[in-house]
């Protein structure tokens, strides 16, 4: 019998290594998976790469994170918000790495390292500065049919951490409006998925035809009782 | 001479008066996000939020705000009948495929064949962020700006070559500013509309660039 779901978060994180490239899903106040970072935050590993849309708000999640020094790098597309006073600190003193990347290419590469693809050529950034190396080398370049494209490389993850709404044994998952966001394509692109879901499904309970994310991608679904998601965290 | 500047709500309405029905359109954050007061009621037109929702509708009544339902400036919107949601590589996809009609950005400065600069200061210490606005600037079928065309120290936002960093080269079709809207073209800048008042020889000196 196959059963993905793992009694706790601790469980589901418990082999999670030093040095890891952790996705972590959300935008916003929609689908972070808060109960899943506070677990990592718990279970110790260090020397992270984070990829996020965002470089953490406040002082929990991924802020707490950055803050306890387990993060050596970021990718994200937008670190700047009004309350990312502990990446702010950490990378004007050069204790974090930050790879920008523009919000599309991050989910495409992300796409790309889950769907096989060895990179791919995007007009996005082209001509700009974030079509360079981290060392100041210009990315490869192509003319196709007359436009030109920058070629970026696939962004594997050792885990991710998604947020979803609901979930079945088999590891299928729902989300709910806007919290879909980068679930999807961060759950095709690492070694180990864990998925947090509000409810769990009976297998056959959830309608075929609305399953977002098929359970092929997803290792572990821990159960978190429902609240309401609230403001708070990002501050306009 | 005398004119008067439009207001920020004047601009939103006149950049929206441009929008036509069924066009799907993405507002950038910050002022182009006015843009949707102005639109009426009665046209179909489609705004998408890069966080993957088409068909979003305005800001829901006060105690029903639903924070999973929410736009790129992370501000609680609604869906509208026939609305949908879908993952970040779709809504990306929309946008890089050419698939959008109409995105609206703010800028820093655009130049006269419609380089961008929106993103990056460049300033020391600065931390740098894009967001989706280089998808934006490169992917939909027209990228239209909505900026004072004046910085507060009065030097003019529209320029022969941007001094800060890039978004994108030659994306902007159109500019609308406070004082004029004018159109981005490989020969430079043709005047499309001046507030009234204005004379196209003013619009020229406050810009510093030839204007056709």
């Amino acid at each position: 019998m196959i059963n993905k779901f793992v009694d706790s978060v601790a469980e589901a994180l418990a082999d999670t290594p030093d040095g890891a490239t952790v996705l972590i899903g959300g935008f916003g106040t929609a689908g972070i998976p808060d109960e899943l970072i506070e677990g990592l935050l718990v279970q110790g590993a260090k020397d992270l790469t984070l990829v996020n849309n965002n470089a953490g708000n406040g002082d929990q999640g991924l802020a707490a994170l950055l803050k306890a020094g387990r993060v050596r790098k970021v990718l994200c597309s937008f670190p700047r918000q009004t309350d990312s006073h502990v990446f702010d600190a950490l990378y004007r003193s050069g204790q974090v790495e930050l790879e920008l990347v523009p919000q599309g290419n991050l989910a495409e590469r992300i796409r790309a390292a889950g769907a096989g693809i060895g990179g791919f050529f995007s007009p996005t950034g082209y001509g700009t500065d974030l079509a360079k190396n981290a060392d100041g080398s210009l990315k490869e370049t192509r003319e196709i049919n007359g436009r030109m494209y920058v070629y970026e490389t696939p962004i594997h993850g050792d885990l991710a951490l998604i947020r979803a709404e609901r979930g079945d044994r088999w590891g299928n998952l729902t989300f709910r409006k806007s919290a879909r966001n980068f679930g999807p394509v961060m759950a095709m692109a690492a070694r180990k998925t864990v998925a947090s879901v509000y409810e769990k499904a009976e297998l056959g309970g959830i309608d075929p035809e609305t399953v977002i994310t098929p359970g092929i991608f997803v290792h572990a679904v821990v159960h978190i009782p429902r609240v309401a998601t609230q403001a708070g965290g990002i501050k306009a | 001479m005398s004119y008067i500047r439009r207001t920020k709500d004047e601009l939103a309405a006149r950049v929206a008066r441009d929008i036509p029905e069924g066009a799907t359109v993405n507002l950038g954050i910050g002022q182009p996000t006015l843009v949707a007061n102005h639109i009426p009621p009665t046209l179909e037109i489609l705004l998408h939020s890069e966080n993957g929702i088409l068909g979003m509708g305005p800001a829901p009544a006060a105690g029903q705000e639903d924070y999973d339902l929410i736009n790129a400036g992370k501000q609680p919107v609604t869906l509208l009948q026939g609305g949908a949601y879908f993952h970040h590589a779709d809504s990306f996809a929309m946008m890089r495929g050419g698939h959008l009609d109409i995105c609206v950005l703010g800028a820093f400065q655009v130049s006269a064949t419609g380089d961008l600069a929106n993103w990056h200061t460049g300033e020391p210490g600065a931390i740098p962020a894009v967001g989706g606005a280089m998808d934006l600037a490169i992917g939909a079928k027209q990228t239209w700006v909505m900026m004072d065309l004046l910085t507060k120290q009065g030097q003019s936002k529209l320029v022969s070559a941007c001094s800060y960093p890039l978004t994108g080269i030659g994306c902007v079709k159109r500019v609308y500013t406070d004082l004029a809207t004018l159109a981005c073209t490989a020969n430079g800048l043709l005047v499309i509309d001046m507030v009234p008042g204005l004379t196209l020889e003013a619009l020229s000196e406050l810009i510093g660039l030839p204007l056709a």
